[in-house]
């Protein structure tokens, strides 16, 4: 077993070809709270894994559920930030339509949680997702991305352009928001 | 050597003081008491407006030579406040002939702590009555990585305390009885991506408080609230990737509050900040320390911009003496 990651929630080990995702405890909380949040957290973070998998979204199979662990598939693929071109952005638009679709957030999108493999973009680390279809939630979203797109890859713009016209084919009502994506930028907060 | 007034009132606390680079030359601090429950926004207002003379005139006599210009807080805070300091700071701008200085009182709770702290670069937990928020500079701003989504936490205590008949300030009574607490009541947790909720846990620790010991709820209360804003406050951290955090506002009194977060950047490996006492809660000194990084970075606020602002946000300020 060999440590990929450390977060301030969670640690990822790889185990052949499983990922272990493991929230830590924290010792600044009470005991109750500490293990109420972990145990929780992990459940739902499991639960909507496979919810976005119900929706079209390709994302990791779970293979077991325990405590304060996940274990799931290892997806060896390319970090869409290594790989990102204007088609693989529609492609990544489509899939970020799909989940808002089904009436979920990821929370936390950035090019290294999209997953290049097979032909198909796979979304992981889904600890800050939630369930919500307000505009706000879904522009927040696409707006973190759009920021990934901003402070790392070349032609940024055309990025966003062709991500735009993925997402409004699989999000009805997407013109709207992406229309909130502008009202949120001006803002200038999540960054 | 520079030498600024500065005027802050935004709340309960009426505070003028006069900084150099260095150090406060002078400052005198009347504070607003209500007789019974919260802060009444006229009320205060009224208690600023009768005493902000004599405020003023004393500090003045203490150490007012060669001041350079005058600063207030133009927001975040209580209208009726704000307009009531506002207009004193205009014509004391005007009777002593320098610049006016409008600052952002949040922005100014950061800057007295790297003032008076080793805090460099840090992510800032900025807890007050009104305000409860999570701030860190980048790229020309204070931006806001986490913030209250209703009520500061301060407010929350303080409305939790009122129902249980303590009285106001609520949070060191809160923190007092916490001490006796035997067990804990779970209580809501809420944390929504990098932003925290107060008002349904102080609505829900009233509700506790009728089938369980007042000290134990109080005890629930603070560890609920507490670890929401610390978990906030390292996840700014972990995204940012600073090595400091800057403790800020009145409610940073609270002993539970900084041992939780010092543990936390414990574990982390970064350094921990919390100013002393004076610099804490709201004062004249950092609405004219502020007002004195601006001054030198060539802000100036004409009388005509000089509106006051409840709702200024800090990542609305271009921050150019960094």
């Amino acid at each position: 077993m060999e440590m990929i990651a450390s977060g301030a929630e969670a640690v990822i080990a790889l185990d052949g070809t499983t990922i272990i995702k493991t929230r830590v405890s924290k010792r600044y909380r009470l005991k109750e709270i500490d293990d109420t949040l972990r145990r929780e957290r992990t459940r739902t973070e499991a639960r909507l894994i496979s919810e976005a998998r119900r929706c079209g979204v390709p994302t990791p199979i779970i293979k077991d559920v325990t405590g304060f662990e996940i274990m799931m598939e290892y997806i060896d693929g390319d970090p869409l930030k290594n790989v990102i071109t204007p088609v693989l952005s529609e492609q990544a638009g489509e899939v970020i339509g799909k989940l808002h679709s089904g009436g979920l957030v990821h929370g936390d999108l950035t090019t290294s949680n999209i997953i290049f493999m097979n032909g198909k973009l796979f979304l992981i680390d889904f600890g800050l997702a939630y369930i919500d279809s307000t505009l706000e939630a879904r522009g927040v979203d696409i707006h973190v991305l759009f920021q990934t797109f901003e402070s790392t890859h070349e032609g940024h713009e055309e990025l966003i352009e062709a991500f735009k016209k993925g997402y409004s084919r699989t999000l009805p009502g997407a013109d709207e928001v992406i229309k909130r994506v502008s009202e949120i930028e001006s803002r200038g907060r999540y960054t | 050597m520079t030498m600024i007034f500065g005027l802050e009132g935004t709340a309960w606390n009426l505070s003028a003081a006069i900084v150099d680079e260095n150090e406060v030359i002078a400052e005198t601090t009347a504070t607003y008491r209500p007789a019974s429950g919260g802060i009444h926004p006229r009320e205060a207002a009224q208690h600023h407006a009768s005493h902000i003379g004599e405020v003023v005139r004393e500090t003045i006599k203490k150490g007012g030579r060669n001041i350079d210009a005058v600063a207030f807080s133009q927001g975040p805070g209580l209208g009726p406040c704000l307009r009531t300091v506002a207009t004193a700071a205009r014509a004391l701008s005007l009777t002593l002939n320098v610049p006016l200085i409008g600052v952002n009182h949040c922005i100014a709770h950061i800057e007295v702590g790297r003032w008076k702290t080793p805090a460099r670069d840090p992510v800032t937990l900025y807890v007050s009555g009104a305000n409860s928020q999570v701030m860190a500079y980048r790229a020309g701003y204070y931006r806001v990585f986490g913030e209250t989504l209703d009520i500061g936490i301060g407010n929350a205590l303080d409305k939790f305390a009122r129902s249980v008949n303590l009285p106001h300030p609520g949070g060191p009574r809160v923190e007092e009885l916490a001490k006796q607490a035997s067990q804990y009541i779970p209580l809501p947790y809420t944390v929504k991506g990098m932003d925290f909720s107060f008002s349904g846990l102080s609505t829900a620790a009233q509700e506790a408080t009728k089938k369980h010991a007042l000290p134990d709820v109080c005890h629930s209360f603070q560890e609920t609230a507490f670890a929401m804003l610390v978990e906030v406050t390292e996840r700014a951290v972990a995204h940012t990737g600073k090595k400091e955090v800057l403790l800020a506002g009145g409610v940073g009194a609270n002993m539970r509050l900084r041992q939780m977060l010092g543990m936390m950047c414990e574990d982390r490996g970064i350094e921990f900040y919390v100013p002393e006492k004076r610099f804490m809660g709201d004062n004249g000194a950092m609405i004219a320390y502020l007002g004195l990084l601006m001054f030198k970075a060539g802000y100036r606020t004409p009388v005509f911009e000089s509106r006051v602002d409840p709702d200024f946000r800090p990542d609305e300020v271009v921050v150019k003496w960094r």
